[in-house]
């Protein structure tokens, strides 16, 4: 199935989309995309779905089951609160990529901006190039992976998430540390990395995780606020 | 919500199009200023003892020859007059304070929306595409331009509330977001003598880069104050004679993205808006850091 956005409108492809049949993958590929909102948004059928141009704001939202392919750049909250599947963005991503997400996997291969993984709640982020400030924000699980650097602030607050990263990272947010690349970690990342279609070394990377010192509040770090 | 954007030439090959390629960009961010939009451009400059004033009136059949007329009586110099729309640039050698008092004794309905050697702000309230199409945007020539599509949400839909906001000679400002401590920081600059028109919040960020370049401080400087200074959201897009500066709160909860190849550099609130630029495809693509000050731009 094949659409274009020159000559139809995001409602009528979305709808076409949510009618696809939920027990077989299909595949289906729209064109003529320039920064539309809310593409490919409420997938709950694995179909296949190549989009072709730079998507605009929430693209692949709340996707479940389907593969989203972003041939360009994608904007704010690509693939938030995705619940599984996987979407696959070629170019950049912009602010709160897969917040809230659930499940599945986020790939970008450029760089992801601020708040990437914001309140992240089990979802699996590979971001090849690097993310911006406070990324993993509030992190509850999931693994957030950046091939390049971290902006500041990576981890605040964070719960339960596990991060890596290769490159450098500004600052650590409040109760964000420094831990152990154990084998079980190894493991964890190289299946990402491989998932993701990245070479990268497993072993060059650093991993962050919480501190736990925030899960109640205690007075001796009022400082970390 | 709020549109920006900007785009500056480094390639002055392309000035012809400044205007050509700056339109697709501005009616790009209707979806995020249906209400008002406006742009500052910057070319056409005049020499060092002159001085550029654009003017608006509601009437679109204003006679801004009496008013050029009486410019001319009053400071023995001529003064030329280039009419688009219902505004209109005049050249003369002069000075701007006294310039300013002449045309507000001469009528109070006149607006003074920008003076400086390059600078010429337009603006109107309605949507981007008949504001763009009404003052000929695509026709224009220039080296660099900022403009802004509004959707209201700290004061009124009036062309006051608009923006770009003038901030001094050849400076403009343009700002997406909100900014809570605009009462009292508008009071304060009251106090230091600073005028404000409307109850618009941006109107109290230009002021207080007004307040700060006239207290000496430069571009750079004045909008490290701002990032101190102003409390709420913001991505400010700031025009000057020589470039442009681009900043974010240390939040950045307003979108911004930026794009630089050989030729220009770029900046809008959304992707989209530079998706029409050539070689966007190969440009340097980015979102700024908060709490940063870029400039582009000679100076």
């Amino acid at each position: 199935m094949e659409f274009d956005l020159k000559t139809q409108t995001v409602r009528e492809v979305n709808q076409a989309l949510h009618d696809l049949p939920k027990d077989k993958a299909s595949e289906v590929v729209v064109n003529g995309i320039s920064g539309d909102h809310n593409l490919a948004v409420g997938m709950d059928q694995p179909a296949k779905i190549t989009l072709n141009g730079h998507a605009g704001y929430y693209c692949a939202g709340m996707n479940k089951e389907a593969e989203i392919i972003v041939n360009g750049n994608a904007g704010q909250g690509v693939a938030e609160n995705m619940m599984s599947g996987k979407v696959h963005v070629k170019g950049n991503a912009s602010q709160s990529a897969a917040a809230t997400a659930h499940g599945g996997l986020l790939v970008v291969d450029g760089d992801a901006a601020a708040r990437c993984g914001i309140s992240m709640k089990g979802v699996n982020i590979v971001v090849k190039g690097s993310v911006g400030h406070m990324s993993a924000f509030m992190g509850q699980s999931g693994c957030l992976v950046v091939c390049g650097d971290a902006g500041e602030a990576l981890g605040d607050s964070l719960y339960e998430a596990h991060l890596y990263v290769k490159g450098k990272v500004e600052s650590l947010g409040a109760d964000c540390i420094q831990k152990e690349m154990r084998p079980e970690h190894i493991e964890e990342l190289s299946a990402l990395l491989k998932e993701a279609g990245s070479d990268e070394d497993p072993y060059s990377f650093t991993r962050y995780g919480s501190a736990r010192q925030l899960y109640t509040f205690k007075v001796d770090n009022a400082s970390a606020y | 919500m709020c549109g920006i954007v900007g785009l500056y030439l480094k390639n002055s090959a392309l000035e012809s199009q400044l205007g050509k390629l700056f339109e697709p960009m501005l009616i790009a961010m209707t979806g995020r200023g249906p209400d008002s939009a406006g742009f500052a451009i910057y070319g056409d400059e005049v020499s060092d003892d002159m001085i550029k004033l654009t003017l608006q009136h509601e009437d679109e059949h204003y006679p801004w020859h009496m008013l050029a007329e009486k410019l001319e009586e009053t400071y023995s110099t001529p003064v030329s007059v280039m009419h688009n729309a219902n505004a209109a640039v005049l050249k003369m050698k002069a000075e701007e304070a006294p310039v300013r008092e002449t045309i507000a004794e001469f009528d109070p309905t006149v607006r003074i929306m920008s003076v400086g050697r390059s600078i010429e702000i337009l603006k109107e309230v309605g949507l981007p595409e008949n504001i763009a199409e009404r003052f000929n945007l695509a026709g224009m020539k220039g080296s660099h331009i900022v403009g802004h599509t509004r959707m209201a949400t700290e004061s009124g839909v009036t062309m006051e509330g608009s923006h770009p906001f003038s901030t001094g000679m050849d400076l403009c400002l343009v700002h997406n977001g909100s900014l809570s401590n605009h009462n009292r920081l508008r009071e304060e600059l009251e106090h230091k003598g600073i005028q404000f028109e409307t109850e618009n919040d941006s109107e109290v960020a230009a002021g207080y880069l007004t307040w700060r370049l006239r207290e000496g401080a430069s571009v750079k400087e004045a909008l490290e104050g701002a990032i101190e200074d102003l409390d709420g959201f913001f991505t400010f897009t700031v025009g000057t004679k020589d470039g442009f500066a681009v900043v974010r709160d240390p939040i950045a909860c307003k979108p911004a993205v930026m794009a630089e190849t050989d030729d220009y550099v770029a900046m809008a609130s959304e992707y989209h808006a530079l998706s029409s630029l050539p070689g966007i495809e190969n440009a340097k693509l980015w979102e700024p850091d908060p709490g940063k000050v870029y400039f582009w731009g000679k100076g």
